[in-house]
């Protein structure tokens, strides 16, 4: 599979989940892991160019397909990417624990939506759960992330 | 059986079922198409929500199947999630049974031993329990042309939540979801009766009954 544009070999154990494969094997543990049940999304990740939950796939499923996470966002050093930025610059988070996952959904939602009303807003960030920062501050990042987007 | 698995995964994460054999379909070729066929839409095996929701074709012939996916979850699990997965899970706080119900829709089962159609009203037969045989791979669903009006009403604690209870309404036809172990028929004009919903603590057997008696009225007043 090829995981933020380099190839890796699949796991050879087919009961690994993605989520735990890129973690603990490929090390890339900005992927976190909150209920392993689909509902928090802190797991989401982006699977051919749409987000989805690793935790509800097979690391085996992936092979032969195109994985990007937090980590394929930006190069160390590069300037962030536009949905990090806006996250950065309106508070989006806190504690940062779900922001990977938010960060994901939010890039699947501009693509869906590049230029999102409030309604489609809240719908593409309701699958992802926030326990600090709130909701307000992550709207305004989405709303940001759009017009950074554009530019 | 494994499509979105977006039902399944988190069974197995739960180590709520073990089964001994998985069985992968996804890399199986010319299963995700959604096409027309007979007056209706046909979603077969690897069709995701997604793709369904968004569809011109499911959109001019069964509105009603998008507006009912719309429900399900949210956008990332229905990146993934199928039709027909959520059909053949069967959860009966699920839409897609409801519409397929409310729709007069079948679904396609085959195994070695060749295809057969078995009917909405003849599918789903308990709890998380459909009549699809061990040896058969449910391949497709068919939607009828969704006839006007129709609509689709929930209640659920947040967005994308599985529904408390729920209503289908396809011409004159109802149909119930989340107060019996199946998605039921129901008599429009007093749809609450005979049914004994279960209780919880999301919500009481009287609440759900109220629910589904004010969505009714709601989903017949358009």
């Amino acid at each position: 599979m090829r995981v933020n544009g380099v190839d890796h070999e699949a796991p050879t154990d087919p009961r690994r989940l993605l989520s735990d494969h890129l973690r603990h094997d490929l090390r890339l543990t900005g992927t976190h892991v909150g209920c392993e049940h689909g509902v928090c999304g802190c797991c989401t990740v982006l699977f051919d160019g749409a987000p989805v939950r690793s935790c509800l796939m097979l690391a085996v499923q992936a092979e032969g397909h195109e994985v990007t996470t937090i980590e394929g966002m930006a190069a160390d050093g590069a300037p962030l990417h536009p949905v990090q930025q806006a996250f950065h610059e309106c508070h989006g988070l806190q504690c940062g624990f779900c922001t990977p996952g938010f960060v994901m959904s939010v890039v699947g939602l501009l693509a869906q939506h590049p230029e999102p009303t409030a309604q489609e807003v809240d719908e593409g960030i309701a699958g992802n759960l926030c326990r600090c920062t709130g909701y307000a501050s992550i709207r305004r990042a989405v709303h940001r992330a759009a017009e950074l987007s554009k530019k | 059986m494994l499509a979105g698995g977006q039902s399944l995964m988190p069974l197995l994460n739960f180590r709520l079922a073990r089964p001994a054999h998985l069985i992968d379909i996804n890399r199986i070729g010319g299963l995700d198409r959604i096409y027309e066929r007979d007056g209706g839409v046909a979603v077969q095996a690897l069709a995701r929500h997604a793709g369904v929701e968004d569809s011109d074709l499911v959109a001019r012939v069964c509105p009603l199947l998008r507006d009912a996916v719309r429900l399900v979850a949210h956008r990332v699990i229905r990146n993934r999630g199928t039709v027909c997965g959520s059909i053949a899970h069967s959860d009966p706080a699920s839409e897609l049974p409801a519409v397929l119900l409310a729709l007069g829709g079948h679904v396609v089962a085959r195994s070695s031993g060749g295809e057969r159609r078995i009917t909405a009203d003849q599918l789903f037969t308990g709890m998380f329990e459909t009549s699809i045989g061990p040896d058969e791979l449910l391949v497709e669903a068919w939607f009828p042309r969704s006839p006007f009006p129709s609509a689709i009403y929930e209640e659920s604690r947040r967005h994308g939540d599985f529904a408390l209870a729920g209503v289908v309404r396809a011409g004159d036809r109802l149909a119930l979801f989340g107060v019996a172990a199946t998605p039921v028929l129901a008599d429009p004009s007093d749809p609450g009766r005979g049914l004994q919903p279960s209780s919880d603590p999301e919500a009481s057997p009287d609440f759900r009954l109220h629910l589904v008696r004010t969505l009714t009225e709601k989903a017949f007043a358009a």
